[in-house]
């Protein structure tokens, strides 16, 4: 069982290692969104201060949605799929697996990069720890969640813009208690509360995510 | 009593017809019973005036914006768990309705906002997670649209409406929280805590009204989909 879920790991960041211009682009768009937010409302540094927070994690809740839609579609269109689905491994644990894969790639560059944004928002280095707990905690929820829409979208048409219409409803919680949690900490009470709340949606997700979205897979694979 | 009798599409067919049209009909009397309490028995409110008659379309349309979704995902479970084909119908017929609603809710509640506390729109709480709802209903429709196949259409939406319903409440707590921290409460909905009686009494009159319009539009909706279906 755990021999499956470190080959699919092993495979899927081994497939994007091979298609380096995938991950970098999401990155990308990441570090593009939070930089273009300045030239819109200012490059007054007390403004951009307050919204820093939340700025970022909007950057980071549309990047990982940005690479979500791939997360089945090739394994869909070149019949691999159909193989997890008619192998012994369970697929929750595969799908899990799949998703653990899809954060290492697209959701910890975010947690590494994110100090470099604040920077440029000119956060006070004592909140860059909150900032990157904060997303460490929380980019793993958006690509369980995140997994959902894609399975249930899977081989749609128009799936990227109807993936985004159903998932960011649901990334809400995790919006609020990612960014409140360095607003809270930037005013000096400490951000441990949302920080707490971010890991049990964490676990739930953890818990509860891949029933569903191997559900939602032979849902759409029928 | 065999409660799968009317599980069938051709079985349900006549009596969604017998539905539609009695509860129909208690829709009209009750709504006109309502708006006739609303306004001409009911007092004008000492604080806000004339402008509070709204909410006897605004509350009712705002609780059953909620009942509904739940209903919904109550018909979506049923049909995962019984594999019944007219479960996903029903879900898929509740949708839009409840959409409407949403939408009612929040575009009356914005009229009202607007004389009583001087804007269109504040990000209160209720406000937000009730735009979310409204999310939720479109992303659910969005989603049976475009897929071709009915029957996968169901259980992905079914799927779906599931997984919304568990988030409603940590959405509902997370926008609540979220706003509290921002700011104190500085509007309420619970503007009149004490209520006169003929208000709260034309009020659920027009809940019943809407809750009977929901059933009669959704029945009529159900046989629109078992006629395009078979």
């Amino acid at each position: 069982m755990t021999g499956a879920i470190q080959c699919i790991v092993r495979r899927d960041l081994l497939l994007a290692m091979r298609r380096k211009s995938d991950v970098a682009t999401a990155l990308l768009f990441f570090v593009i969104v939070a930089s273009l937010f300045p030239l819109g409302v200012g490059a007054e540094p007390n403004l951009l201060r307050s919204i820093a927070p939340g700025v970022i994690w909007v950057a980071a809740l549309l990047s990982s949605m940005l690479s979500l839609s791939r997360l089945f579609a090739a394994d869909h269109a070149d019949g691999t799929l159909e193989q997890i689905l008619l192998g012994a491994a369970p697929l929750s644990l595969v799908v899990a697996a799949k998703a653990f894969a899809h954060w290492l790639v697209s959701g910890l560059p975010l947690v590494l990069i994110a100090p470099l944004l604040a920077l440029q928002y000119d956060l006070p280095a004592s909140l860059y720890g909150v900032l990157a707990l904060s997303l460490l905690l929380g980019t793993p929820v958006l690509s369980l969640i995140g997994a959902i829409g894609a399975a249930l979208t899977l081989g749609l048409r128009g799936g990227g813009v109807l993936l985004s219409l159903l998932v960011l409803p649901l990334y809400v919680p995790v919006l609020i208690m990612g960014a409140g949690s360095v607003e809270m900490a930037a005013a000096g009470m400490g951000g441990q509360g949302q920080l707490l709340l971010l890991a049990a949606f964490l676990v739930v997700a953890a818990a509860f995510a891949p029933w569903a979205i191997a559900a939602a897979l032979r849902i759409s694979s029928e | 009593m065999n409660w799968f009798w009317y599980a069938s599409p051709q079985t349900f067919f006549p009596l969604a017809a017998t539905i539609a049209r009695w509860s129909g009909i208690a829709a009209v009397v009750l709504a006109l019973a309502g708006l006739y309490i609303g306004f001409f028995v009911a007092p004008t409110d000492a604080q806000q005036g004339e402008a509070y008659r709204i909410i006897f379309i605004h509350v009712p349309a705002a609780w059953m914006s909620m009942f509904l979704y739940v209903v919904m995902a109550f018909w979506a479970a049923l049909g995962l768990a019984f594999n019944t084909r007219l479960s996903g119908m029903m879900a898929r017929a509740l949708a839009p309705t409840g959409a409407l609603f949403t939408f009612i809710a929040l575009w009356t509640g914005s009229l009202w906002g607007k004389p009583t506390w001087g804007t269109y729109w504040v990000w209160d709480a209720r406000l937000t997670s009730e735009l979310i709802l409204l999310f939720l209903y479109l992303g659910f429709m969005g989603l049976q649209a475009a897929i071709d196949d009915p029957r996968r259409a169901d259980r992905a939406g079914a799927l779906l409406a599931i997984v919304g319903v568990i988030n409603i409440p940590i959405i509902y707590y997370s926008v609540q929280w979220w706003n509290t921290l921002h700011q104190g409460a500085s509007v309420s909905l619970k503007s009149s805590p004490t209520m006169a009686a003929p208000m709260l009494a034309g009020m659920l009159v027009m809940a019943l009204a809407f809750w009977m319009y929901s059933i009669a539009v959704a029945m009529v909706r159900v046989r629109c989909i078992i006629r395009e279906r078979q």
